[in-house]
């Protein structure tokens, strides 16, 4: 019981991210609307860039800026732990996919004006019968 | 559909929660990503660099090329909507509203044009009249909002923030002037040609820094041979390099926002919007 | 980080999730999916990755809803599902 409590602690974010993430590939498969899949599209994103972050936390560390930095020489010669500070790598990645995301985003809801302008429809079924017609 | 997405989510969802199994524990410090590369970047980065915040220095200086080509997919976006959008054939119809009466005029013949000013005003076809509380009250925090931006992207090396974070914040200020006027002020005050000729000039000035770098003999973004250039202690020559980096991402970020917001909500005409 | 705090955010980011993607009128997809962004933003800021936390408050939450609602301004609120 012990053991189980303990995976419990060290593992239920890792489950509630999966839940998230899955909730983003369900709306991509099954929504008819093209938005709906666009959102589903950015909740699978976020919850990868979760998970990204979340790797790098560690439970005794700080935030990724050092301390005192700029201060009196005898504080400069300090030593710096790198266990005391959370990984900033993980964060770089993620800062600037977070950018290009918007910025992928944007272009999807001009493709999806384009779309309406030309079928005045963004139902799936509704782009699939007026396709055939043609 | 919906029953064979749930199947396929249920599976691949159970394969990803039988995985988690094998990952470290959350918040191990001794977990695999902290153990090697990282740990290098933190012990080191402030006696290399003299930049606090870990982030801006692993962003803009060790992985400088990760962030220009960044930048460029940026530049990319705006301008693949900018080509999809963008409309160039004139308006048929015109709305003008007279002032002191609130008589709506309609004017079906393209080729003329009433003189805005005192008397006349240009309106949209489906016009809101805009309440004088929220236009006072958006044009008093305006200037609050882009200076904020500016000490985004100038503090970016102390505490959190940086040229995508700041040229965020400084065209979500004037895409606020486009909500709360009407669009053609905004299309007014900063025009397309100005916004296009912005977004090149930041990705020219990361790369310029590049360059430059690479002229005086150092490798592609080697801030620290721009020594001779700027008249400062040679220590923090590497933070400036990256100040001026971040300039130039917040320039192109800022351009890219409104431009890909104009085309988007007038349809590529620049005319009317929200 | 304390994991109280963690586990109801996250609750909540799950919640609006769900909500976002099941709302059956588009602009409440916008704010929801807004109000989505913002919950993530507080979760990063609690996991101590300040600058991805400000990066999310400010694209997330600010630009991308503004986007969405100039799109569904431009086409329609009406989605079947």
């Amino acid at each position: 019981m012990a053991d189980f409590l303990a995976l419990i602690v060290a593992k239920y974010n890792y489950w509630l991210y999966i839940i998230l993430m899955m909730i983003g590939l369900y709306a991509m498969i099954a929504k008819n609307n093209l938005i709906k899949k666009l959102v589903g599209m950015n909740i699978f994103q976020t919850a990868i860039i979760l998970f990204y972050v979340s790797i790098g936390y560690k439970t005794e560390g700080t935030i990724p800026i050092i301390q005192n930095a700029h201060g009196d020489h005898g504080s400069h010669g300090a030593v710096i732990q790198a266990a005391d500070y959370i990984n900033p790598l993980p964060h770089v990645l993620m800062l600037t996919a977070i950018v290009v995301s918007v910025a992928t985003f944007g272009v999807a809801m001009a493709l999806c004006v384009r779309i309406y302008q030309r079928y005045q429809t963004l139902e799936e079924d509704e782009l699939r019968m007026r396709l055939s017609e043609k | 559909m919906k029953l064979l997405g749930f199947i396929i989510v249920c599976l691949v969802g159970g394969f990803l929660l039988y995985g988690t199994g094998e990952l470290p524990d959350w918040g191990d410090p001794q977990s695999p990503a902290s153990l090697h590369l990282s740990n290098d970047y933190i012990e080191h980065a402030v006696d290399e660099t003299q930049v606090p915040n870990l982030v801006t220095a692993v962003l803009a200086d060790y992985r400088g090329f990760d962030t220009m080509f960044e930048t460029a997919v940026v530049f990319c976006a705006g301008l693949a909507c900018f080509l999809l959008l963008r409309d160039f054939r004139p308006r048929k119809d015109h709305y003008y509203r007279h002032v002191p009466t609130g008589v709506v005029l309609h004017l079906k013949d393209s080729s003329k044009h009433l003189a805005v000013g005192n008397e006349f005003e240009d309106m949209d076809k489906e016009w809101v009249p805009s309440d004088i509380v929220i236009k006072t009250v958006c044009r008093m925090l305006i200037p609050f909002i882009q200076i904020y931006a500016l000490y985004v992207v100038a503090h970016g090396d102390f505490s959190p923030g940086g040229g995508f974070q700041g040229g965020v914040i400084f065209g979500s200020s004037l895409i606020l002037l486009a909500i709360s006027y009407n669009l053609k002020t905004l299309v007014k005050r900063v025009s397309e040609k100005f916004l296009s000729i912005f977004a090149a000039l930041g990705v020219l000035i990361y790369v310029g820094i590049g360059a430059i770098a690479m002229l005086l003999g150092g490798n592609f973004l080697d801030y620290s041979k721009l020594a001779p250039l700027i008249p400062i202690d040679p220590g923090h020559i590497r933070a400036i390099g990256m100040l001026g980096v971040e300039i130039g991402v917040g320039i192109t970020v800022m351009a890219v926002m409104v431009i890909i917001y104009i085309n988007i909500v007038s349809e590529g005409r620049h005319e009317e919007g929200l | 980080m304390h994991w109280p705090i963690d586990l109801i955010v996250l609750t909540f980011v799950i919640f609006t999730a769900i909500a976002a993607i099941s709302v059956k009128d588009l602009l409440g997809t916008a704010i929801l999916f807004g109000a989505y962004s913002f919950l993530m933003c507080l979760l990063w800021a609690v996991m101590g990755a300040v600058d991805v936390a400000f990066t999310e408050a400010s694209v997330g939450a600010g630009v991308s809803t503004v986007f969405f609602v100039a799109a569904v301004f431009r086409t329609s609120r009406r989605t079947k599902d």
